[in-house]
């Protein structure tokens, strides 16, 4: 397969990075500050950030690896969204943005340090840095491979050229670009989706006959049109090979939660809200696409799946990962498909970025300006920042030829939430509302709580154990971790001395007290502000979204 | 910097600062991101809903018989109007931003101390 790209489609292609470049080129102009340069001085709008914490994570895996479960595992796949990201949303908008934001930390691992002590910092720092640059890698080749099928380029010169890219538009203007071109992405990736799935859906003769080719198809069946049938414990039958309680408490609860409540990269988006109310938004707002975005990837995947029935054999040029790329190859005529392939390349761009912006904001302030070089001026943490951006994307190419070993990059990101997102996710959980928990707790918790998933993954892969999917492994690696890292958490506080409380203010729940108001603007406190009110509509519809695929 | 503050009612009438409010301003409008969505929209929109207008019944075909161009280069210029129009209803106002946030600085400022 070669796309046909005709000069109106790079003209296209060359308008957009034009633009992003331009952009780039402008803020680094009017950027004075180490701060602004990081965190976009905390000026932004909550529409803005709302968007970009969204478009963070609609990265080239997302698109390619939910339309790629789309077609493996059908409809089930909406787990991800409306079990899994968007109560997680509603929950760190609600619950956790306040200490967050109300702390002015800016990073989370700088929350762990005066929370917990220096050590458990440094951890979560080098934690933090290695499963960036780990997904950067994963972002990388993702991409690399669209380019590859798109664009016929090798695939080393595909994530060396997109490298590249990356490096010149974050240097060029910083993260204040960077959610720039975020929310211009989203929209481009909208335009390009969009028409996809309504050619697609012409041809299939609407929802209803896609419906009757999925069921009658060889590879799909009735299964594939449900999200619970099928889950109940000790008679899985659905797709992803599942019971109800690990898609609840494994997807849900312990993968989205630790994912969206303590992945930087989405929460550097909210902190860069210009006040209380705008970061709590910012999450909440974001929710509302999310809600619709598997209509866009989970479509186009069912509708792979009757087109081209040797997605998933074991032999064959095309794994389900290649579902988009195939559609917009047979459906999108010049034009539009400039439109789609850009918006592939800049869905790349805002997960690459995202991961990189945040590795450098780690590195020179959690690890660098802490415990190495102190107390330098700003020019000199601004200097190293740039320097830290070219390093992290050179291991991101190293990593990208790592991810590029796995045959499911998809249940390789799970295995690496496993891993890092869960034990930090309980860590925090319990620090922020267990007053008594003391700094080498947290310690042991998040270190034990790593080593358990690790455990797991490495039990599992030596054949010791065993698990009905690659994807059920995550769930039960996160259930060791949590379960590892509780136990710890509340044992090791039993020997240790707890930290004074005028040590905690505004650090847990119920000590001293978060000014949820602060730095309101006129209008903050209208209604259909009311982050409660946000949260509880999106609930709603989640759940309401179900009723038709029940 | 104790003087500062008896300066700041006549910072209106300095030349300097004014300048510098004006550089701030035109730079905030400039980086205002609806005219950054708006514009490179209206630009797609034209290219798009042209190549629709122009192509022949190959790429209609490829498209299940729809005008996909057509359509899409439609709902591309209509985002990118909305958004160039929403600009020019509702302009940042930099000066007001700004002294909301100094104020609310101040007031977090004196939380944290009492």
């Amino acid at each position: 397969m070669r796309l046909d790209l005709n000069w109106l489609d790079y003209v296209i292609l060359g308008c957009y990075f034009l633009t992003v470049l331009g952009i780039g080129w402008l803020a680094r102009r009017s950027i004075s500050s180490s701060l602004d340069f990081l965190l976009s001085g905390r000026a932004m709008p909550a529409w803005v950030t709302g968007l970009a914490f969204v478009a963070a994570n609609l990265g080239a895996l997302e698109i390619l690896g939910m339309a790629a479960n789309g077609a493996q595992y059908g409809i089930a796949t909406a787990h991800y969204y409306w079990v899994g990201a968007v109560p997680a949303m509603v929950f760190l908008g609600i619950v956790m943005m306040p200490f967050y934001y109300g702390s002015k930390v800016r990073s989370v691992p700088e929350f762990l340090r005066v929370r917990f002590n220096n050590q458990t910092h440094l951890l979560q720092s080098v934690f933090f840095a290695l499963s960036a640059v780990l997904i950067a890698g994963v972002n990388l080749y993702a991409l690399a491979i669209v380019l590859e099928a798109l664009l016929g380029w090798p695939l080393v010169v595909a994530i060396l050229v997109s490298a590249a890219l990356v490096l010149a538009y974050i240097t060029l203007g910083g993260l204040s670009s960077a959610i720039y071109n975020e929310v211009l992405q989203f929209f481009v990736i909208l335009a390009g989706l969009i028409p996809l799935v309504v050619v697609g859906l012409h041809d299939m003769g609407g929802w209803g006959g896609l419906t009757d080719k999925v069921t009658a198809n060889k590879n799909g069946g009735d299964g594939f049109l449900h999200t619970w049938q099928g889950t109940g414990v000790g008679d899985v039958t659905n797709p992803l090979g599942s019971s109800w309680i690990g898609i609840v408490f494994g997807l849900g609860f312990l993968l989205s939660f630790g994912y969206w409540t303590t992945n930087f990269a989405e929460v550097q988006r909210a902190m860069s809200a210009r006040n209380m109310s705008a970061a709590r938004r910012t999450p909440l707002i974001g929710a509302f696409p999310k809600l619709f975005i598997p209509a866009l990837t989970i479509i186009p995947g069912l509708i792979a799946l009757v087109l081209f029935p040797k997605l998933g054999a074991d032999s064959g040029q095309y794994t389900y990962t290649n579902a988009i790329p195939l559609l917009i190859n047979k459906y999108l005529p010049n034009g539009v498909l400039g439109i789609a392939v850009t918006g592939l390349l800049a869905a790349f761009m805002a997960g690459m970025a995202a991961n990189v912006s945040s590795f450098n904001t780690v590195v020179t302030y959690d690890i660098w300006q802490t415990y190495i070089k102190k107390d330098r001026d700003d020019a000199y943490y601004l200097r190293t920042g740039r320097v830290f951006t070219v390093v992290g994307i050179l291991i991101g190419i190293g990593t990208a030829f790592i991810a590029a070993g796995y045959s499911n990059i998809m249940n390789y990101v799970q295995v690496l939430f496993s891993f890092f997102n869960v034990p930090l996710f309980v860590t925090f959980l319990i620090g922020i509302f267990w007053k008594r928990m003391t700094a080498w707790a947290g310690f042991s918790a998040l270190l034990g709580g790593t080593l358990g998933a690790l455990a797991t993954y490495l039990l599992y892969k030596a054949d010791v154990v065993t698990f009905r999917t690659d994807l059920e492994e995550t769930f039960w690696g996160s259930g060791v971790a949590f379960a590892v890292a509780s136990v710890l958490a509340v044992g090791v506080s039993m020997f240790t001395q707890p930290k004074p409380e005028d040590e905690l203010q505004g650090l847990v729940r119920g000590i001293g007290a978060t000014d949820l108001n602060a730095g309101e603007l006129v209008g903050d406190s209208t209604w259909y502000r009311n982050p409660l009110l946000l949260g509880g509509i999106a609930l709603g519809l989640s759940v309401a979204l179900y009723i038709p695929f029940w | 910097m104790s003087d500062d503050s008896s300066r700041d009612s006549a910072a209106g009438r300095d030349p300097e600062i004014e300048r510098t409010e004006e550089a701030r301003s035109s730079a905030a409008s400039l980086f205002d991101l609806r005219r950054i969505i708006g514009g490179l929209f209206t630009l797609y929109g034209v290219l798009v809903l042209g190549a629709g207008l122009f192509d022949g019944s190959n790429a209609k075909e490829k498209a299940s018989g729809l005008d996909i161009n057509i359509w899409t280069g439609l709902g591309m210029l209509l985002l990118g109007f909305g958004m160039l129009a929403w600009m020019a209803l509702r302009p940042v106002d930099v000066r007001a931003v700004q002294d909301e946030m100094d104020e609310s600085d101040g007031r977090s400022a004196g939380t944290a101390e009492g």
